[in-house]
């Protein structure tokens, strides 16, 4: 039971008679110190443990997370994923050429370079390389180049329909 | 493709867990190459171009989060090891790469540090980073082709009967080996990590 022999230095405490000093217990001390620092090491190791999780939703869920997410962090944590957000932008955009290259797409090998996708949300105006707009109706499909619907199929705004 | 030799170096980091250096003229060669290739419009065979380039920039951005990912695993090891890099070595990051690092190394300094002085007793404050993140394992097995010759390679014994004992690693020859024995030969290209 975690805090056992803590419990037992300060019970030693009390039940001696007004006053009276019990012998200094270097062991006790020792162990309970060791406890305590186990314990924060689990701690932290939990701690350190949700932040990797969180930098993984930066890859999974783009940089803006859904709301109930963003209710199950902490404000500290927030503000660690902004500023690992904010690195991650400044380090793609140096990435060769003026643009740079977004490194949470082309996340799967190309297989074909173009896709039938389903829209599955209304996601208004969307437009394509060579200037033509298509309209991202609920329940429209549409056959699009693959890596103009990466993010967006990750979004659950289209879907993808393998025939 | 020319680009061929080029992708299959890149290949090689996925294979161990230490950051292995490519030189930046790969990378720049091939993204000039895309960009170049983007520029071409109303060419008839522009479909098969832009499905090369959909290649290259995943084996490109693949290669770049891959270093990305190690960097954020081993970050306080890396940068330790940055620190202590003798004047004339090369480094193991790009200046950008370097610059993400000490980016990510101080907001998790921060945010455990904060952590901390919130919930607990002023003794235990300490963040020590490096006993926190685990280090690349430099003792695990890996693949590799031998591009060099390479004579007299010390092998460590596995076990306490055993002594240790040389080989000689053939060109084009495939092995099976701890990381740590031949880690010069993967920086200086004498092999190759498979």
């Amino acid at each position: 039971m975690f805090g056992e022999r803590a419990v037992e230095l300060v019970r030693g405490l009390h039940r001696a008679a007004d006053g009276h000093l019990p012998p200094f217990s270097e062991d006790g001390i020792r162990q309970v110190l060791e406890e305590m620092k186990a314990l924060y090491e689990q701690n932290q190791a939990d701690v350190y443990d949700r932040l990797l999780r969180i930098r993984a939703l930066r890859w999974e869920y783009g940089s803006v997370l859904p709301n109930d997410l963003r209710f199950h962090m902490s404000a500290e944590e927030m503000e660690w994923f902004n500023q690992y957000k904010k690195s991650l932008a400044t380090y793609m955009r140096s990435l060769g050429g003026e643009e740079g290259l977004d490194l949470t797409q082309d996340m799967k090998p190309p297989k074909s370079l173009y896709i039938e996708v389903r829209c599955l949300k209304d996601h208004g105006e969307f437009e394509i390389e060579d200037g033509t707009t298509v309209l991202l109706k609920k329940n429209s499909q549409h056959f699009l180049p693959r890596w103009k619907c990466e993010q967006l199929i990750r979004q659950g705004v289209l879907e993808h329909v393998l025939s | 493709m020319a680009a061929g030799p080029a992708l299959r170096e890149l290949d090689s980091d996925g294979s161990s867990e230490e950051l292995v250096l490519t030189p930046a003229q790969l990378l720049g060669g091939l993204e000039q190459e895309s960009n170049l290739k983007r520029a071409k419009h109303g060419d008839l065979k522009v479909s098969i171009h832009r499905m090369e380039i959909e290649r290259i920039r995943y084996v490109l951005s693949s290669y770049l989060r891959c270093r990305l990912a190690k960097i954020e695993k081993f970050f306080p090891h890396i940068l330790e090891k940055e620190k202590s890099r003798a004047e004339g070595e090369p480094s193991i990051l790009s200046p950008e790469e370097f610059a993400f690092a000490k980016e990510y190394m101080a907001n998790t300094e921060t945010y455990l540090k904060n952590m901390a002085l919130k919930h607990m007793p002023p003794n235990l404050q300490k963040v020590d980073l490096l006993r926190l993140v685990p280090k690349p394992n430099l003792d695990a097995f890996v693949f590799l082709r031998v591009q060099e010759r390479q004579e007299n390679i010390l092998v460590e014994p596995e076990t306490d009967e055993q002594r240790e004992y040389v080989i000689d690693l053939e060109e084009g020859s495939q092995h099976l080996i701890r990381y740590k024995t031949i880690a010069p030969l993967v920086a200086s290209g004498a092999v190759q990590l498979i």
